[in-house]
């Protein structure tokens, strides 16, 4: 197997463990914390 | 970075992080653009000769210019996340800035999707050198899944590393020039031998005009950060001017350079041209560094494309022009995340079904419209808040000729795409028409119509 073949291999394995990462991520934040606290942000608003 | 404790009686608001700067817009406007200056004006070439691309390049300079003051005087007064949708929706109305939010959006998911094809094909190139046959699928597919996560855990560092990569793509050009060494009669460059005069006439040069936006499409993309920066009235004019100059720099040294190397009937059709006209030198030095510039590039533009769809999307969420779930904010990385993810799918499903030139093609389109609303919001906004009416960060001069200099140009550019791609501009018109209506009949009654108008401003004049 050449290394570039090994690349692709890679990089198919990197992507998917960065999206899971990220939909779990997603999941876990969506269960922690209240919708209208997630969506409370308002345009033209300071902190 | 400020997280938001997980308690559910918290009451504290989640917003977006005020941390960028001047450099930060600079590199998101410059970022996503630069691509343009390494592959896509070569065609202009093609289409109009080495002259007629320098003419479309500096025509198309004013178009940008244009759209760059009026950009950067509207948005320092509407200092919100969503650009030149948050801009319609509070000078023009709700229909407009759908449209609007929808053409940003389109115009940088499917310029994501170009970015990232171009990564793919770069290391495929690499490949074919050493007699391999590589897919580019798995590498399109990384490119966006690395940037979405950078995007997704903070504008701050995603910002700096586009400053980063964006000032190597620019230095890049810089050195290629000063290396062809302009100034000495004897020098690589060929002009007198290598330009022609124009070999398809003015209808040529007017053609030339669709392939004369990739020297500058998505500069107006710093207003996205609108609602990130510490001082939008001074960060956001300073970023976006300072980025157009850049650019004008850029796109005339791109021009220059290649068109000394390489005769025109080569580089009309090249898909690399700076790489190719690095090649043509013979200075191993230079082949690497505009290697890495081009791949640099590709690179910096699909992360500034994620940044910007994410928050044009993310802004139509939070007053509902879209369902209120894509309205959130991630309360430890402080960015649009279901928004940014949402979005990855899409980008990666235009990348593998849909031809580059297409794409790209689509992108401008969307980025065409946009610019056409420009004149017409300014000459609105002026019209509706005149001078010393609200506090305004910089004020453009020679109202209202920029406007109405740009509706000319835009017209003009309308027919050079016609001339080529007729077919995908009514394509194009037909699903904005629908999604219009949609919006309209459908969709718009669950917008809480009060919320959406946020800026402390005066009752317009006239109303």
């Amino acid at each position: 197997m050449s290394l570039w073949t090994l690349a692709e291999y890679a990089a198919w394995a990197v992507s998917a463990v960065i999206l899971l990462w990220m939909l779990a991520d997603m999941l876990r934040i969506d269960r922690s914390y209240d919708e209208d606290l997630l969506t409370s942000s308002r345009e033209g608003e300071l902190e | 970075m400020t997280s938001v404790p997980e308690t559910a009686a918290d009451t504290r608001k989640i917003s977006l992080l005020r941390v960028l700067g001047p450099g930060h817009v600079w590199a998101l406007g410059v970022g996503i653009v630069l691509v343009g200056e390494f592959m896509g004006w070569n065609f202009a070439v093609g289409k109009g000769g080495a002259v007629g691309a320098l003419i479309a390049c500096w025509v198309i300079g004013i178009l940008y210019t244009c759209v760059a003051m009026i950009d950067s005087e509207v948005t320092s007064t509407v200092a919100a996340a969503g650009g030149q949708y948050a801009q319609a929706k509070h000078i023009i109305g709700p229909l407009m800035a759908f449209n609007v939010g929808l053409y940003l959006v389109m115009a940088y998911t499917m310029l994501e999707a170009g970015d990232a094809l171009v990564v793919g094909d770069l290391l495929a190139s690499v490949a074919a050198q050493t007699g391999h046959a590589l897919q580019r699928e798995p590498f399109v597919l990384l490119t966006v899944a690395v940037l979405a996560w950078l995007n997704y855990r903070g504008v701050f560092m995603t910002l700096t590393v586009n400053f980063v990569i964006t000032a190597v793509a620019f230095l890049s050009i810089l050195v290629f020039f000063f290396a062809s060494a302009p100034w000495s009669a004897g020098g690589m460059l060929q002009h007198k031998a290598l330009l022609t005069d124009l070999p398809y006439g003015w209808l040529g040069v007017l053609a030339a005009m669709h392939f004369g936006i990739w020297f500058y499409l998505g500069i107006e993309g710093t207003c996205q950060a609108a609602e990130e920066v510490r001082s939008p009235a001074r960060s956001l004019p300073y970023g976006t001017m300072s980025g157009m100059i850049t650019l004008l720099i850029a796109a005339t040294l791109t021009w220059y350079v290649c068109t000394g190397l390489l005769p025109w009937e080569y580089l009309g059709r090249a898909i690399t041209p700076l790489y190719d006209a690095a090649l043509v030198t013979g200075n191993a030095w230079l082949e690497v560094m505009l290697f890495v510039g081009t791949l640099f590039a590709a690179v910096a533009s699909a992360n500034g494309c994620i940044n910007d769809a994410s928050r044009a999307w993310f802004s139509m969420g939070r007053d509902r022009y879209l369902p209120s779930w894509f309205g959130a904010v991630h309360p430890r990385y402080r960015t649009p995340y279901r928004s940014i993810l949402f979005l990855v799918p899409i980008a990666v499903a235009f990348a593998y079904v849909v031809p580059l030139d297409q794409v790209v093609t689509f992108s401008i389109l969307s980025g065409l419209l946009g610019y056409t609303f420009m004149p017409v919001n300014m000459i609105l906004f002026r019209k509706k808040w005149p001078l010393g009416s609200i506090s305004r960060g910089y004020i453009h001069p020679f109202h209202p000729l920029p406007a109405l200099l740009l509706l000319a140009l835009c017209a003009m550019t309308y027919v050079a795409i016609f001339l080529g791609y007729g077919t995908q501009l009514a394509a194009m018109l037909v699903f904005y028409i629908v999604a219009s209506a949609w919006f309209a009949f459908h969709r718009y009654k669950f917008v809480r119509r009060g919320d959406q108008f946020t800026m402390p401003w005066p009752r317009p004049k006239g109303y």
